[in-house]
């Protein structure tokens, strides 16, 4: 693990990092110099600084004027324009020329050693060995790895730049001479290659922590060096590093110039590749240890080789004495990723790029490719063959949020009407027009990007090309130029060939005992009268095109007739629940503004009617066909708000028993607490689905109503399930209400087909969502919000190309709120590799978590939990090891070497496995497990990663004046002060800890009471004070529920109070009562499976 | 024989009753020879303004087999021997004898004060696939019909279309029903839990003892007392909306009769059983969907027809019918009452339909439209009170029969259903609905009539003495409108004699009339299950050995066949049965045959003969108005005839008069006279038309006019295009028909009666 333990390093570290940004810039250029070597790439060079400079938009719209043939020529100067070329030939079709182009600056980054194969081979193989070296040792120890990272990549660059092939590349680079200023930056790096730890520890406080960190002798030192790379991968080349190395990776093919180098010194920012960054600094690590080039490194790899002995620590202690701090920290990474990539837009425009984090703030330009918010990726560069996605075990999946909301300052998709004719497809394959689909032949046809198909363009929609090849009018279609977009679909794409009417919402009560008694009912009609004013409209619309309905139940069903026309609501009541049917036709789906009187008079006399009820039986599926046949009979897509409490026991078809048995647990049996009771409610999901009825399911249980059942509707739907435990409206009520209105005011799509189209080579072979799938591709969705996600999984059918990379396309065709039926369309541009070392630097540790974590859920219907958690430790191990064996430089086998991109995967995953679902602690129920099974399946990206590593946020450690966000700290109890509160956030829960020696003047100034003592445990609410530091904490605590899409309850948590096991639960670092492991001792498993597997 | 037209009628206004013969031929091979078999029709709520109530229970003979009431007890004694008197009568002296002592108490009512009395109950139950008018006409009778109901009879609405709603008629503000899916049968326990009509078993552990008498009746829910909701529920009724769901072009509505039947039987069934309750059908449809179904949606498809029938073509109709069978049976054995009124252009399913009324008591009703005073007014009678001011309806009753043991129980037809009570009494041949000594009729009022059968059992060699009698008692236990339970008693004695001695006093104590309509029920009992020619045969059989056996003739001379006056216008009214409607299905749709029949079957002997025999009256200047013959011959251009056939009452001006009134002469002041003359018929047209029920199709037509087929198809076509002037006369109307006219019909008979051949 802590290879790198060189104390000494420290102090070059410090220095180092100051010159990293250069260093990176420079090794950008340095790179794509050596990688690019050819000319060619020279003109590729120039385009990146271009690039950089002006970053997204040069690259998009400017080269259009200039071709892409004279930016070659002009290196450095037209490198913008040749750049902007790159970028548009990438996204479209660019000349021969221009896929060349494109090619290489895709392939760059990552490949820049090994796309360029051809002609430097020399080069690259150099490449090759020290990238992967380099991954490898900052994978070593995760801490070392990003040390070396951070250094490496100044190192890299410039040892590789200059040194290998450099000579055959210098020839055509006029950087070398940049690259020698870098060099020289980086000699001083290389100093500190040697001292990669130092490198780390002066970014953070790697040292120290890395001698904690390695708790073997040497490792102390080293593992700081450790944490200290992973920090550097992203906040040290996060910044100024990271983005050089982007830029410098896929520029640098073009790059190669110096001239490039400066720009990318400029522009770096904007390249997205931050992995690159990281990488080539582990290149340079890698470099350094495999060739001689990197003198320079030499000196790191001296370090390495260090670390390399002392890896022995691993051996001895490391399991037992690591430091935490010593290992990858993801609260590290994030800042870094926050501060490095937070300030820049991200610019879509060239292919593989790696997004920024989720947690990081940043703004996307969409020119050409899917924004991140719509589409992640696991893997940005992907194995050419499926031989090598074997060996890599890195899953390929996307993470696709169809309809996600977007910060006010992007705009949401253009909607493109085709006219009549209705979108623009291939003949073949079926792909919507979109901007990587190829004009030929003067733009009489064009070429389908997926299968190769050639079209003709149909006379109203030809355009003449520019001399690039592109057409004319590119900038004005957003089909030529964006990554998403909408068309209008024609009534060749509705149901029955007709426009669809309007869609509806149902609001269908539970009246039983349970209901009335909590005062639920009485609650949730005083919020409809109100909320029924904010349904969800589209665009500028005056009111809501949606009508409602109102049914209420117990163990028959009440419809009520709200037709304006009527002085009072009429009720019909239908008991024949074995046959259920809809009783009336005319009134009972209203518009609200008309029937708004009948309406509140109904939602008023409710609570009175059912008042005296003694009902405590409760039907279901009933309810459900209920609101299908009332959609049928309007002939409309909706949706339904159920609002249930108990357990349905009644006669009724879907009828359930309780069969929640806590013995089942940990036995091969235990699946079954998570399959449904019956295969009643998978068919009641399929004429939902038919119908385009998606079922909103708000639970109110006070006990076991087996959530695993009563969700497989809602989730095959393409709902939401909430959860309301032990409801009292005392407590719930802001959680619930706020969740009502934000589900009922949120835009939906009805009636909708997902189709993810992939280039040949690869093909979407896996789905996990809320949804349901009649065949093997379309997934159909009664309903989608901007909440939920559906993750694709994809695997080789044949092999990719190098050249072209991979495209995705995924085109959603649903039914408006108003009613309008649509495509949306999100397209997607990958590279491939040959080099699995571009594979392991351009994935997103994240978006793999959120993969295996859906993957795993699943598993847990078939198998025992315990041989899902087995499988996801040993595909976690292979893809480590993998890594090391074929990237990584070499090194001790006792180092733990973990690649820049993944070094969180072993704490998120042990995170993921510590879940409640997969080992359940004594208080977790069955419907808990059930609950969160089918949450976690529509997460995104975003929420898995708060949810499965909690946001730990001092509120006192920061000063009262500051505005932003205080920086989390690692879920711990260590990291605890008691004298200081926290606030703990997961998505779903929000704790506020307060340590029990808080300054009494916070106590007060916080809870109103004078004393620790006197504050209330488990408080929900804090009173609202007029105090700065209580509008600041109320303001943060207002500032999470925003960001998360259900409300968080808040819960008060004293010191060494009883509530604070359930708090503790939350700290995933530590061990944790139900068996699972510390993060360290995790760390230490994941090793000895790696090395197992390696030897 | 004026005496035994006397006696006849006395006995019918004191008893109710009827007899084909009022002397008994003694022994059994002498009464099958007579050929009309003793019977009997019985009009059980006879009105009988002097009928002073009893205010006690009847005295039942003491042996358990008999338990006969003890009336008129001399006669009693007499016919009864082993009548044993119980021990209460410890107490009488000559002064304070009990009424059914008394001879002339033949019929007696006892009012019995046991018991709860529970409230009538009316359900409506009301179609919505009507146009607006005549939903809107409907509305408005349903409303005015709370008006005449008693404030403490509970009522029920349920509606039906395409789905059945139940109404709940006690919740404020919103309004409440239950609904039902029209398409599918639900058992009556189904419907109860449905309703939540099942107490649930569950709470009662909850330990709350005070719980219980909130709700002393379950049902209270849907069948309210009428003051408590009568706004409620003309508010509701007003309401009423013809059933939304959309009817594609060419296709009939959705209507769901079988199933809101089936839901109205199950609800009284579950709360009410055993009590008087009335469900109401009103349908402006046949049933289309769901059990009970008779026609599907598709208008192309006609609905069946007698053709489709005989073809056995009908593909709804025996499923249809059985539905609606066990539903009537149901519904007897609750003791409710079904009423069907149908109401549209074309049929509703009658045929299937009608055993609910049949067997259960209830009125059939059938009009064009709900809009019609032929609906409105006869809806309004049937809330008609007698002279005490009760509804004239009664509900639940059992008729028990007992005779002397030289009788037997054959049979009953009526709307009655059998309580298969079987006994020493009971004969195994059975005519009508037999088996059994007592019959339920849920519903009926002072008109429902039954015709009963009896065979004479008494062996020729074991011969009764001079001067014997025999007697037959009914008792009815019915529940009266005022909900009191009452008992009617009606004992009857008939002098016996021996046929071959005495058949002259047998001959002259037929009664024609009773026996032209016990013959008739016969006929049409049979027509219900057999093939149309076949019942035909058979009365022409009977009518031919009848006029062998009491006929006057030489044989084969059919010019000296004579009848004696007793029998005289028996043929005629065969002649007549054999061309009704009762018999013949031409020209008639199935639902028109039923309702023809359902009506023959429940009506009482004088209103059964003017439907065998429709009464045609003549109004001229000649003279004052006159019966005359229904025959072709009686339609002469100067006449009015006004014709009552039951179920029409049929205006017809002579040619002259109708010219005469084109010409306006009765608006001149010098022919006032042909305006009275004018008016007279229509005058007397009113009058019966206030009397009858149902109320009849009015028809005011004229010579040559298209409505005056009525008239036509029911005169005696002595006159035909065949024949015409062949008769010398030189006035009358031409038929024109293949039929042959009584005449003929005559001739043959005497020919066949004279003949040894048979």
């Amino acid at each position: 693990m802590n290879v790198n333990q060189s104390i000494p390093p420290v102090p070059p570290f410090g220095q180092p990092q100051p010159v990293y940004p250069g260093y990176h810039q420079s090794s950008y250029s340095g790179q794509s110099g050596s990688t690019a070597p050819t000319i060619p790439y020279g003109a590729y060079n120039g385009p990146v600084p271009g690039y950089q400079q002006t970053p997204p938009q040069g690259i998009s719209r400017a080269p259009p004027s200039s071709g892409a043939p004279p930016a070659s020529t002009a290196q450095a100067a037209c490198g913008q324009v040749a750049y902007g070329q790159f970028g548009q030939g990438d996204v479209q079709n660019g000349p021969s020329s221009a896929v060349q182009m494109q090619r290489l600056p895709g392939s760059q980054p990552f490949g820049s050693p090994l796309a360029p194969v051809g002609n430097q081979p020399a080069v690259l193989q150099p490449y090759g060995p020290p990238p992967t070296s380099a991954q490898v040792t900052a994978q070593l120890a995760g801490m070392q790895i990003s040390s070396a990272v951070a250094p490496a990549p100044p190192s890299s660059e410039l040892g590789y730049g200059p040194p290998t092939s450099l000579a055959s590349a210098s020839g055509s680079f006029p950087n070398s001479g940049l690259y020698g200023s870098y060099p020289q930056g980086q000699a001083s790096p290389v100093s500190q290659a040697q001292g990669h730890p130092g490198i780390q520890t002066p970014q953070r406080s790697a040292p120290s922590q890395a001698s904690s960190f390695t708790p073997p002798a040497s490792g102390g030192p080293r593992l700081p060096s450790v944490t200290g790379p992973l920090l550097p991968g992203q906040g040290f080349g996060a910044p100024s590093v990271s983005q050089p190395n982007h830029v410098s990776s896929p520029p640098p093919q073009a790059l190669p110039p110096g001239t490039q180098m400066t720009g990318l010194l400029g522009p770096p920012p904007p390249m997205h590749s931050p992995q690159q960054p990281g990488y080539q600094p582990q290149q340079n690590g890698s470099f350094g240890s495999a060739r001689g080039p990197q003198p320079n490194y030499g000196s790191p790899y001296p370090a390495a080789p260090t670390f390399g002995s002392q890896p022995g620590l691993p051996q001895p202690l490391p399991p037992k004495r690591l430091d935490p701090d010593a290992i990858p920290s993801p609260i590290q990474v994030i800042e870094d990723d926050r501060n490095n990539r937070g300030t820049e837009p991200f610019v879509t425009g060239v292919r593989g790029q790696v997004p920024p984090l989720v947690t990081t703030n940043f703004l996307v330009k969409d020119q050409g490719n899917a924004s991140p918010r719509y589409i992640r990726c696991t893997s940005y560069n992907i194995p050419c063959t499926s031989d090598m996605a074997k060996q890599a075990q890195v899953p390929l999946a996307a993470v696709i949020k169809p309809l996600a909301r977007l910060p006010p300052d992007e705009a949401s998709p253009y909607v493109v009407d085709h006219g009549e004719s209705g979108p623009l497809r291939c003949n073949r394959c079926k792909a919507y027009m979109c901007p990587f689909m190829q004009f030929i032949e003067g733009g009489r046809r064009f070429q389908c990007c997926f299968c190769s198909c050639i079209n003709d363009v149909p006379p109203q929609y030809f355009q003449h090309l520019d001399h690039t090849g592109k057409r004319v009018d590119a900038y004005d279609r957003p089909e030529l130029s964006l990554g998403s977009y909408e068309f209008l679909a024609t009534v060749d794409y509705c149901k029955n060939n007709k426009f669809p009417s309007p869609p509806a919402f149902i609001f269908m009560i539970d009246v039983s005992y349970n209901a009335i008694r909590t005062g639920l009912v009485r609650l949730l009609c005083e919020e409809l009268k109100s909320l029924l004013d904010f349904l969800p409209r589209e665009g500028g619309a005056e009111e809501s095109a949606i009508r409602v309905g109102f049914v209420t139940y117990n163990k028959v069903l009440h419809f009520y007739n709200v037709k304006s026309s009527l002085a009072q609501p009429q009720m019909m009541v239908v008991s024949d629940v074995a046959d259920m049917f809809v009783p009336l036709l005319d009134g009972f789906l209203v518009n609200v503004n008309e029937s708004r009187a009948v309406i509140t008079s109904l939602l008023d006399q409710i609570p009175e009617m059912f008042a005296d009820t003694r009902e405590t039986e409760t039907v279901f599926v009933p309810v459900i066909q209920a609101g299908i046949e009332a959609l049928k009979a309007a002939e409309c897509a909706g949706k339904l708000f159920l609002f249930h409490t108990s357990l349905p026991i009644a006669e009724a078809p879907g009828k359930l028993k309780n069969r929640d048995d806590r013995k089942l647990i940990n036995t091969d049996k235990e699946k079954t607490l998570f399959q449904p009771q019956t295969g009643a409610y998978q068919t009641l999901a399929k004429e939902c689905v038919a119908q385009g009825c998606c079922i909103d399911l708000f639970l109110f249980p006070n006990q076991y109503v087996d959530v695993a059942t009563l969700s497989v509707v809602p989730q095959l739907t393409g709902g939401s399930v909430y959860k309301y435990a032990c409801f009292q409206v005392e407590n719930d009520q802001e959680r619930f209400l706020s969740d009502l209105r934000r589900n009922v005011q949120k835009v939906v799509a009805f009636d909708a087909v997902m189709r993810v189209r992939t280039s040949t080579g690869i093909r979407a072979v896996d789905f996990f969502g809320a949804f349901y799938m009649s065949n093997t591709t379309d997934v159909e969705l009664a309903g989608l919000d901007g909440d939920k996600t559906v993750t694709v999984e994809f695997k080789h059918d044949d092999r990719l190309n190098e050249e072209s990379g991979a495209l995705l396309q995924c085109a959603l065709l649903y039914t408006s709120c108003a009613g309008q039926r649509r495509l949306r369309i999100h397209n997607l541009a990958l590279n491939c590799c040959t080099q699995l070392a571009d594979l392991y630097r351009n994935c997103e540790t994240d978006t793999l978590i959120n993969y295996m974590a859906k993957f795993a859920y699943r598993g847990v219907l078939n198998s025992p939990v315990k041989a899902v958690r087995d499988t996801l430790i040993t595909q976690c191990a292979q893809i480590l090891a993998c890594y090391r064996k074929n990237c990584a430089s070499p090194s001790s086998a006792g180092q733990l070497i973990l690649p820049e991109c993944m070094k969180l995967l072993p704490v998120y995953l042990n995170c993921v496995l510590k879940s409640d679902v997969l080992q359940p602690g004594a208080e977790v129920t069955t419907d808990d497990r059930a609950y969160v099974r089918q949450l976690v399946t529509s997460m995104d990206v975003a929420e898995t990663n708060v949810f499965f590593y909690p946001r730990l946020l001092p509120l006192t450690k920061s000063p009262i004046e500051s505005t932003t966000e205080p920086p989390a700290v690692r879920a711990s109890e260590e990291r605890l002060s008691n004298g200081d509160i926290y606030l703990l956030e997961n998505g779903l829960n929000l704790f506020l800890w307060v340590g029990a020696s808080v300054q009494q003047g916070v106590v007060q100034s916080l809870f109103s009471v004078s004393s620790f003592s006197q504050i209330t445990s488990g408080l929900s609410v804090l009173p609202v004070l007029d105090n700065p530091l209580s509008k600041k904490v109320q303001g943060l605590i207002d500032s999470l529920r925003a960001q998360r899409s259900r409300y968080m309850k808040l819960i008060v948590v004293k010191q060494e109070d009883k509530l604070e096991m359930l708090f503790k639960h939350f700290l995933v670092e530590d061990k944790s009562l139900s068996g699972g492991a510390s993060y360290v001792d995790f760390l230490c498993h994941m090793h000895k499976e790696i090395r197992q597997l390696l030897s | 024989m004026a005496t035994y037209l006397e006696f006849i009628q006395q006995n019918e206004d004191r008893d109710g009753v009827r007899f084909s013969w009022n002397v008994w031929p003694s022994s059994r091979l002498e009464a099958t020879r007579m050929v009309v078999p003793l019977a009997c029709l019985l009009t059980p709520l006879k009105e009988r303004p002097d009928l002073p109530p009893v205010q006690y229970e009847p005295v039942l003979c003491s042996r358990p087999t008999c338990k006969a009431c003890n009336v008129d007890v001399p006669a009693l004694i007499e016919l009864f021997p082993s009548f044993q008197f119980p021990p209460a009568y410890g107490g009488i002296s000559e002064v304070n004898q009990p009424a059914e002592l008394m001879p002339q108490f033949s019929t007696i009512e006892y009012m019995i004060q046991r018991g709860a009395q529970s409230p009538l109950i009316f359900l409506y139950v009301v179609d919505t696939c009507l146009e607006e008018d005549d939903l809107q006409a409907l509305k408005e009778s349903l409303q005015m019909s709370l008006s005449l109901l008693p404030p403490d009879a509970l009522v029920g609405l349920i509606t039906f279309g395409r789905m059945v709603q139940v109404h709940e008629l006690s919740c404020e503000g919103i309004s409440k029903s239950y609904v039902f899916r029209g398409t599918k049968d639900l058992t009556a326990k189904q419907i109860q839990d449905m309703l939540g009509l099942t107490k649930p078993a569950v709470p009662m552990q909850q330990a709350r003892p005070a719980q219980p008498q909130e709700h002393p009746f379950v049902s209270s829910r849907f069948l309210q007392p009428l003051h408590k909701i009568d706004m409620n529920l003309t508010d509701l009724l007003g309401e009423l909306q013809r059933d939304p769901w959309p009817v594609t072009q060419g296709k009939r509505p959705l209507r769901s009769t079988g199933v809101a039947l089936s839901i109205a039987v199950g609800l009284l069934e579950g709360t009410f059983p055993n009590t008087g309750a009335r469900i109401m059908l009103f349908t402006g449809g046949p049933p289309t969907q769901g059990p009970g179904m008779v026609v599907g949606d598709e208008l192309k498809i006609p609905i069946r027809s007698w053709h489709d029938i005989e073809k056995d073509n009908a593909r709804f109709m025996k499923k249809a019918t059985k539905h609606y069978e066990m539903l009537a049976n149901r519904t007897a054995a609750n003791g409710h009452c079904i009423d069907i009124y149908a109401c549209a252009l074309d049929q509703t399913g009658l045929l299937e339909m009608k055993c609910c009324a049949n067997l259960t008591g209830g009125y059939m009703v059938m009009g064009d439209s709900f809009n019609t005073s032929l609906f409105k007014q006869t809806f309004q009678r049937i809330f008609t009170k007698d002279f005490n001011g009760d509804f004239r309806m009664a509900f639940g009753a059992t008729l028990d029969v007992k005779t002397s043991r030289e009788l037997k129980i054959a049979g009953a037809i009526g709307p009655c259903v059998s309580l298969n009570v079987k006994g020493p009494c009971v004969s195994e041949n059975e005519l009508g609905v037999g088996g059994t000594s007592q019959w339920k009729i849920c519903g009926l009022d002072p008109t429902s009539t039954l015709g009963i059968y009896f065979e004479v059992v008494n062996q020729h060699n074991a011969p009764i003495p001079q001067g014997g009698r025999g007697a037959i008692q009914f008792v009815t236990h019915y529940q009266h409108s005022s909900t009191q339970r009452r008992i009617r008693v009606t004992t009857i004695a008939r002098n016996w004699a021996d046929a071959q001695t005495q058949l002259r006093h047998i001959e002259a104590a037929f009664d024609q009339e009773a026996a032209a309509v016990l013959m008739a029920r016969l006929g049409v009992f049979r027509a219900e299950s057999e093939e149309g020619p076949d019942v035909l045969r058979w009365l022409d059989r009977q009518l031919i050995r009848l006029c062998q056996k009491f006929g006057q003739y030489n044989k084969e001379d059919p010019a000296s066949f004579r009848l004696s006056d007793s029998f005289s216008l028996y043929p005629q009214f065969m002649f007549h049965l054999r061309r009704s409607p009762f018999l013949q299905v031409f020209n008639n749709s199935p639902d028109e045959s039923s309702y023809y029949r359902h009506h023959f079957a429940r009506q009482d002997l004088t209103q059964s003969l003017i439907m065998i025999q429709p009464i045609l009256y003549s109004y001229s200047f000649h003279g004052p108005p006159e019966p005359v013959l229904l025959d072709s011959s009686s339609i002469l251009a100067d006449r009015i005839l006004l014709m009552d056939t039951f179920f029409q009452i049929v205006i017809y001006l002579g040619e002259t008069i109708a010219q005469w009134r084109k010409a306006g002469y009765q608006d001149m002041p010098e022919y006032e006279n042909f305006r009275h003359l004018l008016q007279a018929p229509l005058d007397d047209a009113q009058e019966i038309l206030q009397a009858r029920f149902p109320m009849p199709r009015y028809i005011n037509t004229e010579h040559g006019g298209s409505q005056a087929r009525f008239l036509l198809s029911k005169v005696n076509p002595s006159q035909t295009h065949n024949n015409l002037y062949a008769w010398g006369q030189e006035t009358g109307a031409p038929i024109l028909t293949d039929d042959v006219s009584l005449q003929v019909f005559m001739d043959h008979l005497k020919k066949l009666a004279v003949s040894s051949a048979c």
